[in-house]
């Protein structure tokens, strides 16, 4: 466990990614089976230790320790792990068990045993050991690393391509045994099965006017973006599944669009909800993402559908390489031959100059609430991950209100120990009522004075949140409003954020609760 | 119940502020951090090496008198008397006592306990008042022992040939004692100095304590700093003055350094724990040998201690001093 703790200690701190990524590579070369496949499925997000809960953690914890005590030292420290891992009061300081030994004993520990047997390792663990220990069985290692870093280090370990990492990548399970096998030359490359497994999606780059210039729009086919959720819908011999961006299959909360499926592929699209294949908001949507399961009323009330826009397998044809064009004629072809009562196309925009696209995008934002438009290199292949220069998003220019700062939270992981989560609002009256919540979104010097403001007007504080004069107003950025029953003041803002402070704004002009109606689509 | 100290640290025996932070007519300085220390003063009463440091620091004339009092000697005005007692912070760093009224009144300063041969032994003082800080107030801080985190940092140089480590520590105190405990654990190569360190590493030697070859990190050829520690505040290391270095390792000496979301936020590489203050448990020891039964406590997390010293059944308050940031003035800590 020592080695996998130093590992994490120097992935948190490091900040080079190429040394990153060296240790990475150095620790998968040295580190014996299984505990390397261990350590691969914690650093991916694989593990799942099914007992070990933040709950049961503070349980253990608070056997220990005062509760307010524990409580002050959560607010400050910000990461519960951490805050657990400095706290607990007892030192044994042995070595902890390998990483296999410690996640068997966690994986076969009884639920009711648990707090005992994690406080015994606790004891015995160094204080950066506890954090790491934490970490794993948590799964929320919050230190920077992303699965497809420690991809990186797999292929540049062994040599083999990282996007032939990432293809076998949903085929295989922890410890990774046959991985390895594979990456070191041992067997050949694991078993894929088109057919039932999830395939690494395509992902746009965001695009600013001033791109236009170096691009010439014949190159480019255009569509709306939808404001659903990004799905890919597997057709395979055995059944149908529906996985969301993060390979998450979510068919069991939308049979109705899984059941209603015809033909064989592999499918890119958006997953939205309403009839006619007239999309609903957001929040529609968000009903039905909310249930595991789905209720049949919510299916009659909010039926799903999928806009499809990309094909990566024609039956059990892999044509991600070819050109964005070809695959596109393929994808019509298909729908041709296997007609869909949940599945449509995303419509192609016709336009001739950057200005008309600009034009278009406009005019869907303000008369049908669009939030901007998708744009596809031509002839651009069908590549995992974020390529550059082969798709684009050209997001609707966001609305702005301004708003006035009710409540302020410290923030967590790298912005613990500032107040950095803002909860704001607009007049109703007389009375401030909250409309959104968001994150600080400024330089660090803005957000060290903004802390020292927040330190000086607060007029109360429930737990962790402080409540502080209405006086400061902040230009608050968001891309669409709702109603919302769960908000008092009726209003709920989609992805805001904090555009800029507005230091010189007196709070009485900042907007009025009359003026969110405008907004709401 | 009435106390010989207010809630401003002004004594009205002997008509005195205890750390002011802006001019006063009468003064008694605890330690030379800015946030202690600071110039202007009519009169300033502190320990001969504290007095040594502001002039450094601020000039010769910073105060318009001094009243150097040494450990252990007494000080009686009309019937009132104040002394001065070591904190073990930094070299002259005193806690204040005084006596009046038949009442002893202590305020710590910064403190802490654990050995360090470039500051005077800690020295619990028994008193019915105390005012302490808390820049460290919270079950959280529970600092390992120095040796340990210099090992560390001299494993790092080892491991790591071709670079060169840079350790932010605070000009006044932290670097001088980064710098003895590097002494002690065997490293007798010259060690580098960033220029705001100079002075006060001479006037350290000066007052007697040992720091070896030290040599300024600037005008050195790139190349030959490759495994060499060069000790910084913390601003110049993630500065552009850090560039003339071969790839260097930021290392930052620091009781902060123990929440790595903070080292994280600093872009700290390697968070050394190395801290001039009481941890949560030293705290805590501190009030209670002290016989105290009214605590006040300042500088830092007051909340956890005040709820911790109520608990413990004594009378607990925060004082709310101006001039103070949040993580205890010079985030020397």
């Amino acid at each position: 466990m020592k080695r996998f703790a130093d590992l994490l200690e120097l992935l948190a701190l490091t900040p080079s990614r190429s040394r990153k990524i060296a240790a990475l590579a150095q620790y998968f070369a040295e580190v014996p089976d299984p505990d390397r496949g261990l350590a691969l499925a914690v650093l991916t997000g694989e593990l799942k230790m099914r007992n070990v809960k933040p709950a049961l953690l503070k349980q253990t914890v608070l056997a220990e320790v005062d509760e307010t005590l524990f409580a002050l030292s959560y607010d400050y420290v910000g990461d519960l792990g951490e805050t657990i891992a400095l706290i607990w009061p007892h030192h044994g300081a042995k070595d902890l068990p390998r990483l296999s030994t410690l996640v068997e004993l966690l994986n076969t520990t009884s639920k009711a045993e648990l707090p005992k047997v994690i406080g015994g390792l606790l004891t015995q663990a160094a204080i950066h050991e506890r954090w790491a220990l934490i970490k794993m069985a948590t799964g929320a290692l919050r230190i920077g690393v992303s699965a497809r870093l420690a991809k990186t280090a797999l292929s540049q370990m062994s040599g083999v391509d990282l996007q032939a990492i990432e293809e076998v990548w949903h085929g295989v399970k922890p410890p990774y045994g046959e991985l390895f096998d594979w990456l070191e030359g041992r067997s050949g490359r694991p078993e894929i099965d088109h057919g039932s497994r999830f395939h690494p999606l395509m992902l746009s780059t965001p695009i600013e006017e001033s791109d236009f210039a170096k691009l010439d729009p014949r190159d480019f086919s255009a569509e709306w973006k939808w404001d659903g959720i990004r799905v890919q819908l597997v057709l395979g011999r055995s059944g149908a599944s529906l996985f969301s961006r993060t390979g998450d299959d979510i068919a069991a909360s939308f049979p109705d669009v899984v059941e209603a499926a015809m033909g064989r592929a592999v499918l890119d699209g958006e997953l939205l909800v309403g009839h006619d294949f007239e999309p609903g908001s957001f929040n529609d949507l968000q009903q039905r993402l909310n249930r595991k399961v789905a209720a049949p009323k919510q299916m009659a009330e909010l039926p799903g559908f999928v806009r499809v826009y990309d094909m990566l397998f024609d039956e059990d044809e892999d044509i991600r390489a070819l050109a964005w064009e070809a695959r596109r004629q393929r994808l019509e072809a298909w729908f041709a031959a296997n007609p869909q009562t949940r599945m449509d196309v995303s419509e192609i925009l016709r336009f001739d100059q950057w200005a008309d696209l600009a034009a278009l995008r406009r005019q869907g934002a303000d008369e049908h609430g669009h939030e901007g438009v998708m744009i596809k290199l031509r002839t651009a292949p069908y590549v995992p991950g974020r390529p550059k220069g082969f798709w684009f998003k050209w997001k609707r220019d966001p609305n702005v209100v301004d708003a006035v700062l009710m409540y302020a939270q410290r923030g967590h992981g790298k912005r613990s120990s500032f107040y950095s989560d803002y909860t704001f609002g607009v007049w109703k009256g007389n009375e401030i009522v909250p409309i959104g919540k968001a994150y600080f979104g400024f330089t660090d010097e803005e957000l060290k004075q903004l802390d020292r403001w927040i330190r000086a007007n607060t007029i109360g504080s429930f737990g962790p949140v402080r409540e502080v004069n209405k006086e400061l107003v902040f230009e608050v950025a968001f891309d669409s409003a709702q109603r919302s029953a769960r908000h008092k003041s009726g209003v709920a803002l989609r992805f805001p954020r904090i555009n800029r402070i507005r230091w010189d704004k007196p709070a009485s002009e900042a907007a009025r609760i009359e003026d969110m109606d405008a907004f709401v689509g | 119940m009435s106390f010989i100290l207010d809630r401003n640290l002004y004594v009205p025996a002997l008509d005195a502020w205890i750390d002011p932070d802006g001019p006063k007519p009468r003064a008694i300085i605890t330690h030379g951090h800015a946030d202690h220390a600071r110039s202007g003063h009519g009169a300033v009463l502190a320990t001969p090496e504290t007095i040594a440091i502001m002039k450094v620091r601020y000039g010769v004339d910073c105060a318009g008198r001094f009243d150097p009092l040494r450990f252990g000697e007494v000080l009686s005005v009309d019937g009132a008397k104040v002394s001065l007692h070591p904190a073990g912070h930094i070299l002259g760093s005193a806690q204040v006592l005084v006596e009046a009224e038949g009442q002893r009144a202590l305020v710590t300063g910064d403190y802490k306990r654990l050995p360090d041969r470039t500051a005077e032994p800690y020295e619990a003082v028994a008193c019915d008042l105390m005012v302490t800080e808390a820049t460290f107030g919270l079950p959280v801080f529970q600092h390992p022992l120095p040796q340990d985190e210099i090992g560390r940092l001299l494993k790092s140089v080892a491991d790591q040939p071709e670079r060169c480590h840079l350790v932010g520590c605070y000009a006044l105190g932290k670097a001088q004692r980064v710098i003895a405990l590097l002494r002690d654990a065997g490293w007798e190569r010259p060690i580098y100095l960033h220029g705001a360190m100079i002075a006060l590493c001479a006037l350290y030697e000066e007052l007697g304590v040992g720091l070896g070859e030290l040599f300024p990190a600037t005008g050195m050829p790139k190349a030959a700093m490759a495994g060499q520690i060069v000790i910084a505040p913390p601003s110049a290391i993630r500065d552009r003055w850090s560039r003339r270095f071969p790839d260097p390792v930021v290392c930052q000496a620091s009781g902060w350094m123990s929440i790595k979301q903070r080292a994280r936020q600093a872009l700290v590489e390697l968070p050394l724990v190395i801290s001039d203050h009481c941890d949560w448990g030293e705290l805590n020891q501190s009030i209670l040998e002290s016989g105290a039964g009214t605590v006040w406590v300042t500088h830092g997390r007051e909340d956890a201690l005040v709820y911790w010293c109520r608990q413990q059944g004594l009378e607990a308050d925060p004082l709310a001093l101006p001039g103070l940031d949040d993580d205890g003035g010079e985030g020397g800590a």
